[in-house]
């Protein structure tokens, strides 16, 4: 058991290197990780539906499948995994560390350019770098779908709409005979470029350990 | 609790209230016309300054000052609407998510402000810097706390100027509102300390004052909140007495404040949060031209309140027996103000920072001590101040006064400066764009999943929360069931720019004559002309804007243009029938542009007469032609939208268009079209040409359409070839705009079944965008739906 840990905490340090997490923050994940999957070394897409609180999220289904997707782990490999281990899990939740008043403009401008890119392929389900109309109104459909007052057809409408308002920026650009196929990772960072991220997509991660029902503030 | 005044006033009094107020409002209207000095200086200090003026009249008629500002006026009559106004126009999520560091500075910083200024001056008059006066430690403290609070009428007036980002903003407002809280407790505990002497203090005393801020502030927060629910109730079930609606609003808005009063609790805490509750359900559950009167007049009313209360303040100053200099007291209150201040400010938010995610820079921090403005709140708690007590109270009187026109009229003029100077963000102006609403929704799922999955429960899990709960209990209580619908800002927008488009090409279709509809070669019109003034009119009416939250009502001019439209537009649709459907009608009239003007000043009181703006006519036009143009391109891109789809896209991206100027890729987009960027005579210059060809053409009946095929689509037309340089995609447009005329009639009979449910229409479109993929989208619709 000693031997174990002290691996483990070797793993962590290489992972404070590679996540910008702290040790603290490793360790309390590391054990939220191991309550998803029971103990075992790695989770599969089950252990994640099975979080109950996942149930009312309208694009669940995405960000698990973000947990899952290759693309979101640094590398440049395309596809996805079956199952993920702790490493993994934390690669995709590093994505939604808030800068610290220590982070310089660069690496700001690196998160923020990951933050964009996690979207990105979080949009992009089949991985050939674009998003086309059919998988952009997928996402939108399902994350409509569960407010009450939008139908399918509507929120179709709404995801065509918005592609289409897209699709005219991208006009000037194009021959007379040019096929729109689909927004690409730099035209999707443009028209993201004016939205404000910082606070949109951080989340919290404690340095307590929150195991249990705990307001984390 | 502010209740130890006469009840009366002397009768001349009234009169010589009267022509004040008179010459007040004639002031405001000058100054109103004459922008370029509000530029410069806020009109608060101009209204002073003119109060001055006034009161060296009244003075020089009278010899003596008949009147001044009154505490009982002041708190009974002239706060109430411009608390009520504010909260009521408040932005509710950006309140709710900076709270904790609103109530920081409120609490806290009050509380440092008071007892820093207190324990100073104290200081400084054991060291003899005050010379002879007989204050007391505990009048001190009493005087520092009159002093600390921040003005939320000040911080209106100042920053309503000066556009700074909204975060900044609702921090200093906030923090003005919320202490009021902490202020009336204060100002109690220390007058009743000092009534007691200071032998009678001891510990329960000091422990009751404590509790007392618990009670106040709270009791009064939950007091409005509870009035806020009862307007609610009340708008919910008054549909059929809908001309008094807005009645009900202010009376149960001064109600919640009078009992508050009444219970001794914080009356404008009380206020705010009436405000606050009520109107995400009072805009859903009234009638539009309710929600209009209301936003109206409480502009109106606070507008008024807070003219006559700088007049005041200015004529106040005119009054022998308040002037009672010392120079050490005066000066080293302005100081130690000044000072503490920026002190609580700073210290305050580097303990905040390191909670918040996203941290106030320094500069920021700069302009919120900077903003920390005393106003009428503190000089009507020093008129109250009891003569018996406290012997120095003209000394205090005449030193809150100075402290207002410091803080008013010098740190008024050079805050605009300042903020430009500092280069700090100001608020943003664009409207977003679909993409980026969408994407602001995608964020909020994905947070609160993260945190799921992450087990934490976070902001945004208790947000997510409270959403659900407000949605499945409180708004099946509060809201009218037809209100429910209308709850989904992202489909409302859409919805409104469906029917919106509709209406227009009722609209002009309308104008042109149903003869315009057939084939009719000498129709041809100098459109520039003819449309420039059409439009001027009728758009208006078309545009009268309902902004969401913030300071919008709108000029409201209706002609009769849009009634016969209506009429048409019922006419053609059959099924448009139903207070629904009509609502919708008058909903669409007073929401356009409604989400584009979500982002104007939320705080500008005088200036939202918006839609006289001559772009914004051009704008719409220019929006619709776009999209014309857009739904032949998109078959050609492989992009394959509905049609009607293309305008609302248009919608949200004209806003970029015309107000993000240096955004290359759309003024480009502009160029091929309309061969200028965005300015009304470039648009009319190219347009002629167009109409010509239509005309000329005849292409109005669709009958002739099947003339046009796929393949001549990029067939140009001769007399376009040479005078066009970028003439395969003016040719385009032309085929666009050839389908103006022959959408009404398209569009009109789905539309109907669009404001139902939606699912006809779009399976309509869908299915042609499908199959004309690659082919122009005029042919196939046109076979169908003839």
């Amino acid at each position: 058991m000693g031997a174990k840990q002290t691996r483990s905490e070797h793993d962590h340090q290489d992972l404070v290197e590679k996540t910008g997490f702290s040790v603290e923050q490793i360790q309390n994940l590391h054990k939220r990780f191991q309550q998803l999957s029971g103990n075992e070394e790695t989770i599969s897409r089950e252990h994640l539906k099975s979080v109950p609180a996942l149930a009312n999220n309208p694009i669940r289904m995405q960000i698990i499948e973000a947990f899952f997707d290759k693309r979101n782990q640094h590398g440049n490999e395309l596809g996805s995994y079956e199952t993920i281990g702790f490493e993994e899990f934390l690669m995709v939740m590093s994505h939604f560390r808030p800068p610290t008043l220590r982070t310089t403009t660069e690496e700001k401008e690196t998160m923020r350019k990951e933050k964009v890119r996690f979207l990105f392929n979080m949009h992009d389900t089949d991985g050939d770098g674009k998003i086309t109309l059919a998988e952009y109104r997928k996402v939108v459909e399902e994350l409509l779908s569960k407010s009450g007052t939008i139908e399918q057809e509507a929120a179709r409408a709404i995801a065509d709409a918005a592609m289409l308002e897209v699709a005219s920026t991208n006009v000037p650009n194009m021959g007379p005979d040019d096929f729109y196929e689909g927004i690409t990772f730099e035209h999707f960072e443009q028209i993201l470029k004016d939205l404000e991220m910082e606070s949109r997509m951080h989340i919290r991660f404690l340095h307590v350990n929150t195991t249990k029902v705990h307001c984390g503030k | 609790m502010w209740t130890n005044e006469q009840l009366w006033l002397p009768p001349y009094s009234y009169s010589a209230f009267t022509s004040t107020v008179n010459a007040a409002a004639e002031g405001c209207l000058v100054i109103e016309a004459n922008h370029n000095v509000t530029n410069y200086i806020p009109e608060s200090a101009l209204l002073i300054c003119f109060g001055f003026i006034l009161g060296g009249i009244i003075w020089g008629a009278d010899k003596v000052q008949t009147f001044a500002l009154s505490p009982r006026v002041f708190f009974f009559y002239l706060l109430p609407q411009i608390i009520l106004d504010t909260g009521y126009s408040m932005p509710n999520k950006l309140f709710f998510t900076n709270l904790g560091g609103i109530l920081v500075y409120a609490v806290i910083g009050t509380c440092w402000n008071a007892a820093s200024l207190g324990l100073s001056l104290w200081g400084c008059h054991m060291g003899g810097a005050m010379g002879d006066i007989e204050i007391g430690l505990l009048q001190y403290l009493l005087f520092g706390s009159l002093m600390a609070a921040v003005d939320p009428v000040a911080v209106i007036a100042v920053f309503e100027q000066v556009h700074v980002n909204e975060v900044l903003f609702i921090m200093v407002f906030g923090e003005s509102l919320l202490n009021d809280g902490v202020t009336v407790v204060l100002f109690n505990v220390f007058d009743a300390f000092v009534s007691l002497g200071g032998g009678g203090i001891d510990a329960k005393e000091i422990i009751k004052g404590i509790v007392s801020f618990f009670v106040v502030a709270f009791g009064g927060s939950l007091l409005g909140f509870v009035f806020g629910l009862l307007v609610s109730l009340l708008t919910r079930c008054t549909k059929n007495v809908q001309i008094i609606e807005p009645g009900f609003i202010f009376v149960l808005g001064y109600l919640a404040y009078l009992t508050a009063e009444m219970l001794s609790l914080s009356s404008i805490l009380s206020i705010v949060f009436c405000g606050i509750c009520c109107q995400k359900y009072i805009n859903l559950n009234m009638n539009e031209n309710s929600v209009q009167t209301v936003r109206y007049a409480m502009k109106v009313f606070a507008n008024g309140s807070e003219t006559i209360i700088f007049v005041f303040l200015g004529i106040s100053a005119i009054d022998k027996t308040i002037w009672v200099w010392n120079t050490g007291f005066i000066l080293l209150t302005l100081l130690f103000i000044f000072v503490y201040r920026f002190i609580g400010v700073f210290f305050l938010t580097w303990i905040l920072n390191r909670y918040r995610l996203v941290p106030l820079d320094f500069v920021e921090q700069l302009i919120m001590g900077y903003g920390g403005l005393r106003g009428a709140v503190a000089y009507g708690l020093a008129a109250m101040l009891d003569e018996t007590k406290i012997k120095e109270k003209n000394l205090m009187v005449c030193t809150t006064l100075i402290v207002v026109y410091f803080t008013v009229i010098l740190q008024g003029v050079t805050m605009k400066p300042l903020v430009n100077w500092l280069k700090v963000k100001k608020a943003a102006i664009t409207e977003l764009t679909l993409i980026e609403k969408v994407q602001n929704r995608v964020f909020d799922h994905m947070l609160v999943a993260i945190e799921d999955i992450s087990g934490q429960i976070g902001h945004n899990y208790m947000r997510e929360k409270w959403r659900n709960f407000e949605e499945k209990w409180m708004s099946w209580l509060l809201l009218k069931p037809s209100a429910r619908k209308k709850q989904d800002h992202l489909f409302n927008v859409f919805h409104q720019l469906n029917l919106q488009d509709a209406m227009e090409y009722v609209t002009k279709g309308e104008r042109r004559g149903s003869l315009e509809f057939i084939r009719n070669e000498s129709a041809f019109i100098d459109f520039k002309k003819r449309f420039d003034e059409d439009f001027a009119d009728a758009m208006p009416d078309i545009m009268a804007d309902m902004a969401d939250e913030e300071d919008g009502a709108s000029a409201m001019r209706r002609d009769t243009i849009p009634s016969v439209s209506l009429e048409m537009y019922e006419q053609n649709m059959r099924g448009l029938r139903g207070a629904e459907e009509i609502n919708s009608h008058h909903l669409l009239q007073q929401h356009l542009y409604k989400g584009r003007k979500q982002h104007r000043h939320r705080y500008s009181r005088s200036h939202f007469d918006i839609n006289q703006d001559e772009n914004e006519v051009q704008e719409i036009f220019q929006r619709t032609m776009r999209s014309r143009l857009e739904s032949f391109k998109s078959g050609k891109m492989g992009v394959a939208p509905p049609k009607t789809i293309t305008k609302h896209t248009k919608r949200e991206q004209q806003p970029k268009m015309l107000n993000g100027k240096n955004k290359s890729c759309h003024s480009g987009d502009e160029d091929f079209e309309f061969s200028e960027g965005d300015s009304a005579s470039g648009y009319g210059a190219s347009f002629p040409m167009k109409i010509g060809y239509r005309a000329g053409a005849g292409i109005e009946n669709p009958a002739f359409m099947p003339d046009l095929n796929p393949s001549s689509a990029m067939h140009i037309p001769p007399w376009l070839a040479d005078t066009e340089p970028e003439v395969n995609l003016v040719a385009p447009s032309e085929r666009a705009q050839v389908r103006l005329p022959w959408v009404p009639g398209h569009h009109l009979p789905s539309l109907r079944t669009r404001t139902r449910s939606g699912d006809t229409f779009q399976v309509d479109d869908e299915e042609q965008g499908d199959r004309e993929h690659l082919h122009p989208p005029p042919s196939p619709p046109q076979d169908d739906h003839l």
